[in-house]
């Protein structure tokens, strides 16, 4: 039994998420390699060959997977598989949502998304409906191709010490080109890793307003995030979304400020450890789920809060 | 040029599912169902994209019970030419949807698929990267903006760090974020109109795709409960709270 894990990375340094991904694939059992597909990417094969659990990393390096497309990713990978591994895990992160169905949908194989336990090796726990209920599936595919929620499994540490051996990287496909990326810029920590997360919604009324949440976000060295309704009115860019089709994230501290609780966003969030809620109407659904709730005018209360921290 | 718009019948995104007593899956008897947002959202560029001169046919498919006739016929009110219902009964899983798409793709011939990019029942997350997949098609995915021009598509993704340009050649998959477009509501006449357009019913066996579902659901239960419901008077106590109680913050 060996599991092969594709990593996400850029080049330079490997995402957290990979991290995760070989956490969740120790709960497996068997031999772990890590594929990284990339260009002059030898150093985030480095980090990955440190993570524990870790028997060999398998680097395919190639101009053209410098930006890497799906198409290509999973020609690399479908170049080592099948027959020789028995599990396909990657982060359901951006990268791992678009890639990974391409690889199960050529192995003729299910995909499960978004585990988020691992009960034996072809039996899995899913969320579904927003997380409003939870599969337990089995698969009975000869290949089990899953990606993981990497808020249910914890990093791997980086302690070990893997052999990187280089692999011929598949053609280049030709199918399709990134030619472009607007990427947000920010000192912050990243949404999906980070210990405090400040979200901000409709209720903070326009982008400018958001400035107030950065003077918190500062003095906590959170991150930021933002509901949906946000993102939509145009307050903040996409990649700030949390929620059942934007980003899922568990911190251990979560401030919903000027947000109502809407399902589809408490399905991003309602893991957290503890969980604060900031809002004018005291029957906001967020409340339901919040351990402090502060019922008031948010233009008041952020400010407040932030003098309050000293 | 063509353009195919497979379309999911889901539990409305406003009903909030109850887990069955005997934890074999989802309550879905005597709940409102309603066509999957992302899909609208396909419907809603195609026909975009017909009004720009751009396209010339949309077709919408569907796959599943008999009543995703009804569905349909909130595609074609909004706007597609025709549609086709692949009827079964079965489960169908996303594997066996982008099998029966791919050969409904073989009969059809489009030059773009555009797709919803999760289904808010299963959460999948698979379908259009599957039908890619098996048709060796390039894929587009959480798309922003789509561009159509010299037998290429130009579109805008929503990936985890903000957006991402990628040019496909065509014939192309697309699967569509929320951002894409806002779509229209049917209006009266057009939805009298849509009871005229055609709708052809077809089935697995007829396209020769296995559909057997190849994951076994063992279980459903309901999510641990969060307690929640706390109050705090105002942020001193907030903050002491989250120091001493939570002892989250220094």
């Amino acid at each position: 039994m060996t599991t092969l894990i594709i990593a996400e990375h850029d080049n330079a340094a490997l995402r957290s998420a990979t991290a995760h991904a070989v956490g969740a694939a120790s709960k497996i059992g068997g031999d772990i390699h890590v594929l990284v597909a990339g260009s002059g990417a030898a150093a985030a094969a480095a980090e990955a060959a440190k993570l524990a659990g870790v028997g060999k990393v398998l680097l395919a390096d190639a101009s053209y997977l410098a930006s890497p497309t799906a198409e290509n990713i999973a020609a690399t990978a479908l170049s080592l598989l099948p027959g020789a591994y028995s599990h396909v895990v990657v982060a359901a992160t951006g990268f791992g949502k678009n890639v990974t169905p391409r690889i199960a949908a050529k192995l003729d194989v299910a995909q499960v998304s978004d585990v988020t336990s691992i009960e034996s090796p072809d039996t899995f726990v899913r969320p579904i409906y927003a997380g409003n209920a939870f599969a337990t599936v089995q698969s009975k595919d000869p290949i089990k191709v899953v990606t993981i929620r990497t808020t249910g499994f914890d990093a791997a540490p980086s302690t070990g010490n893997a052999p990187v051996e280089t692999i011929p990287a598949a053609p280049d496909t030709g199918l399709s080109k990134i030619t472009g990326q607007e990427l947000t810029k920010s000192e912050r920590p990243e949404l999906t890793s980070a210990r405090i997360v400040i979200s901000g919604g409709r209720g903070l009324g326009s982008g400018e307003n958001f400035k107030i949440l950065e003077a918190l976000a500062d003095k906590l060295k959170a991150a930021i995030g933002a509901s949906r309704a946000a993102v939509d009115a145009g307050y903040v860019p996409n990649d700030y979304q949390v929620g059942q089709t934007g980003k899922i994230v568990a911190p251990d501290l979560y401030i919903a400020i000027g947000i109502s609780g809407a399902i589809q966003h408490l399905a991003g969030m309602k893991d957290s450890k503890v969980i604060v809620a900031i809002n004018k109407d005291p029957e906001a659904p967020i409340f339901q789920i919040a351990d402090y709730g502060l019922v008031g005018d948010l233009f008041e209360i952020v400010p407040a809060f932030t003098a309050e921290l000293g | 040029m063509k353009i195919l718009v497979p379309i999911k019948r889901v539990v409305d995104y406003n009903v909030k599912v109850r887990v069955k007593p005997d934890g074999s899956g989802v309550d879905t008897a005597n709940v409102k169902m309603s066509m999957n947002p992302f899909d609208e959202i396909a419907v809603e560029e195609a026909v975009r994209l017909r009004e720009k001169g751009l396209a010339t046919e949309i077709v919408a498919v569907s796959c599943g019970v008999a009543g995703c006739q009804e569905t349909l016929r909130t595609a074609l009110a909004l706007g597609a030419d025709r549609a086709i219902l692949v009827e079964t009964d079965v489960e169908l899983q996303p594997l066996a949807v982008a099998k029966l798409l791919k050969a409904v793709v073989s009969d059809e011939k489009p030059d773009l698929v555009i797709l919803g990019k999760q289904a808010i029942d299963d959460d999948a997350n698979q379908t259009g990267q599957m039908l890619a997949a098996l048709l060796d098609w390039p894929q587009a995915t959480f798309a922003s903006k789509v561009d159509l021009a010299g037998g290429n598509a130009t579109v805008k993704r929503e990936v985890d760090g903000g957006l991402e340009t990628v040019e496909v050649k065509l014939p192309a998959i697309v699967t569509t974020d929320l951002r894409l477009n806002e779509p229209r509501y049917a209006t009266l006449p057009n939805i009298m109109k849509a009871k005229k357009k055609s709708l052809v019913t077809t089935t697995p066996a007829a396209l020769a795709v296995d559909v057997t579902p190849r994951l076994v659901t063992l279980k459903v239960v309901e999510p641990a409960k969060r307690k929640g419901g706390g109050r705090v008077a105002d942020v001193k106590e907030l903050v002491a709270k989250l120091r001493n109680e939570a002892k989250i913050i220094a």
